[in-house]
């Protein structure tokens, strides 16, 4: 799939996006594609407008220009909401999980989008909500083992590691098949050893699970060895796009971001 | 001894009754941070809706029913026209949207349905009787037993359910159950609705203990001790909040009372829960808010 001899498949095309906050312009006519069953990642020194065009993929913040194309589909703007039921999972810089929730409640809420079952079914018992919660539970454990998660399945996330709790939220987007998981800094915080074992479990889904992934890294050692395609933001412009090995050597990326150091 | 264990086993049960209306408020704070003022006209509403169908001339369960699905609907209009368009808005934004609405159904109510106070009959007798040597009031003890078992329901409904972890998960973090594909409205539809079947129950005791009139609107204002002391997050808190307020009274009231030449229910509890901002701002079962710097 990734080497596609007739043409590129892009499973996610942002074109020309602006964006501002009032006077501040923080992504300015910024296009990226990211193809199919890659690993893309999002590089640049801190505002340079990474998170936003997170944001604006999974229709946070309205772009005051351009557009977005997902499945080929091209949006105006996302909506939230229709964004999970697209098939687009998301974790965020700061975790955001429901910290009083057991950590199997929280992949639980992963599985929303799913739901087809209605208030009265599951008041009342009906065998639709029966079924459907039966089947919740399972799959919100296939993804507990997947992530290896299970010693940790009944602790409230708010008393877990910052590390163990990243990957809570990975397992949260990740319960519901999403084809496209955008990850807002996986590693941040995290030692060597725990940034290799995400690592490991980023690739992992990647390939077994065929699942593309966009993802927020600072880590460039990371970044190098785990991207097929790598795209370098400064003051929210693009200045470089490609294989990661190109980017490196990139005189731009060196001077904007990189540093002499590499 | 045993005027003691009267007394506070007496306030101990009069108190689930503050508990009944406190959880009503629980529900709606804890799911869209809205403290719905008008909580207490809708309790007013549904009395007096519920002692007009009967004095239609329709029994008592049918009555009921009619009237939980008036309630029902109305509250989850109310939530799609006057809250939900308010939604970003700040809590005091949403804190006067429900005291103006308090005053609009509490009009609309007696407008439609008069102002006079009215009798409402539940079908549980007001007698006392006798445990051992420990006087009871029968109605009160039946009150808590209702009160329990709708806790029961709630905590079942709210625990395990997925409408619960939703629930629990858009109370946490609204933007974040957005992302993940939890429709945010619909969870707050639910809350409103379930609120008002609790309403429904409260304004049946209360209608029954102390007639259908204006003042059952003002039920709320006791159900605000409760709400500081037990937290307004907090079902569980909802009711230890309001066996406490109600022991306390109780107690007061007759140890008290004779000191100061009585008179203490109506602002002891008041007292009580000045005392617990002093000591525990957030009540008993609150949360603090850890703010990330």
């Amino acid at each position: 799939m990734r080497k596609n001899p007739i043409g590129k498949d892009n499973i996610l095309e942002v074109c020309d996006v602006t964006l501002a906050f009032g006077g501040t312009v923080a992504i300015d006519t910024f296009s990226f594609s990211v193809e199919r069953g890659s690993i893309c990642s999002l590089i640049g020194p801190n505002g340079a407008g990474k998170s936003s065009i997170l944001n604006v993929v999974n229709g946070v913040y309205v772009p005051n220009a351009g557009s977005i194309k997902f499945n080929n589909q091209q949006y105006r703007r996302m909506q939230p909401l229709k964004v999970a039921s697209m098939g687009i999972g998301r974790t965020f810089q700061h975790n955001a999980l429901f910290g009083k929730m057991t950590v199997l409640d929280n992949v639980m809420t992963g599985l929303s989008r799913k739901a087809l079952s209605t208030v009265p079914e599951i008041i009342f018992k009906l065998p639709r909500a029966r079924n459907e919660a039966s089947s919740f539970l399972r799959k919100a454990r296939e993804t507990i083992s997947f992530l290896e998660l299970n010693e940790f399945e009944a602790v409230a996330v708010e008393n877990l590691p910052y590390g163990v709790q990243k990957r809570v939220g990975l397992a949260r987007a990740l319960v519901s098949e999403p084809n496209l998981l955008l990850l807002d800094e996986p590693m941040a915080g995290m030692n060597k050893e725990e940034k290799r074992e995400m690592s490991d479990y980023i690739t992992d889904i990647n390939r077994k699970l065929s699942t593309t992934i966009v993802l927020i890294e600072h880590d460039i050692s990371v970044v190098m060895e785990l991207s097929d395609h790598v795209v370098v933001l400064d003051y929210g412009r693009k200045i470089s796009d490609g294989d990661p090995n190109i980017v490196k050597d990139d005189p731009e990326v060196i001077s904007a971001y990189l540093g002499v150091g590499l | 001894m045993t005027l003691f264990i009267e007394t506070l086993l007496g306030g101990l049960l009069a108190g689930t009754m503050y508990s009944l209306v406190a959880i009503g408020f629980v529900l709606i704070f804890k799911a869209s941070g809205v403290f719905n003022y008008s909580q207490g006209s809708l309790l007013l509403f549904s009395a007096l809706t519920l002692v007009t169908f009967i004095e239609m001339g329709l029994s008592f369960w049918s009555a009921v029913l009619i009237t939980l699905v008036v309630i029902v609907l109305l509250s989850i209009l109310i939530e799609r026209i006057v809250l939900r368009p308010l939604a970003s808005r700040n809590v005091m934004t949403l804190f006067m949207a429900t005291l103006g609405l308090s005053y609009v159904i509490e009009g609309a109510a007696q407008g439609l349905m008069g102002a006079e106070v009215r009798l409402l009959d539940i079908g549980i007798d007001d007698n006392a009787m006798f445990v051992g040597e420990i006087l009871i009031s029968q109605f009160d003890l039946v009150v808590a037993c209702l009160a329990m078992i709708l806790v029961v329901i709630l905590a079942i409904m709210f625990s395990k359910t997925r409408i619960g972890i939703s629930l629990r998960a858009v109370a946490d973090d609204a933007a974040a159950a957005q992302s993940i594909g939890i429709n945010i409205n619909r969870i707050w539809q639910i809350v409103w609705a379930v609120a008002a079947v609790v309403g429904l129950i409260s304004g049946m005791v209360w209608g029954a203990r102390q007639g259908v009139a204006f003042s059952l609107s003002l039920v709320v204002l006791k159900a605000l001790p409760v709400l500081i002391i037990g937290g307004f997050t907090s079902i569980t808190g909802a009711i230890v909040g309001g066996i406490l307020i109600g022991a306390s009274e109780a107690l007061a009231e007759t140890y008290l009372g004779p000191m100061v030449g009585g008179g203490i229910t109506p602002w002891f509890a008041y007292v009580v829960a000045l005392a617990f901002l002093f000591i525990r701002p957030v009540g008993l079962f609150g949360e603090y808010k850890v703010e990330r710097v």
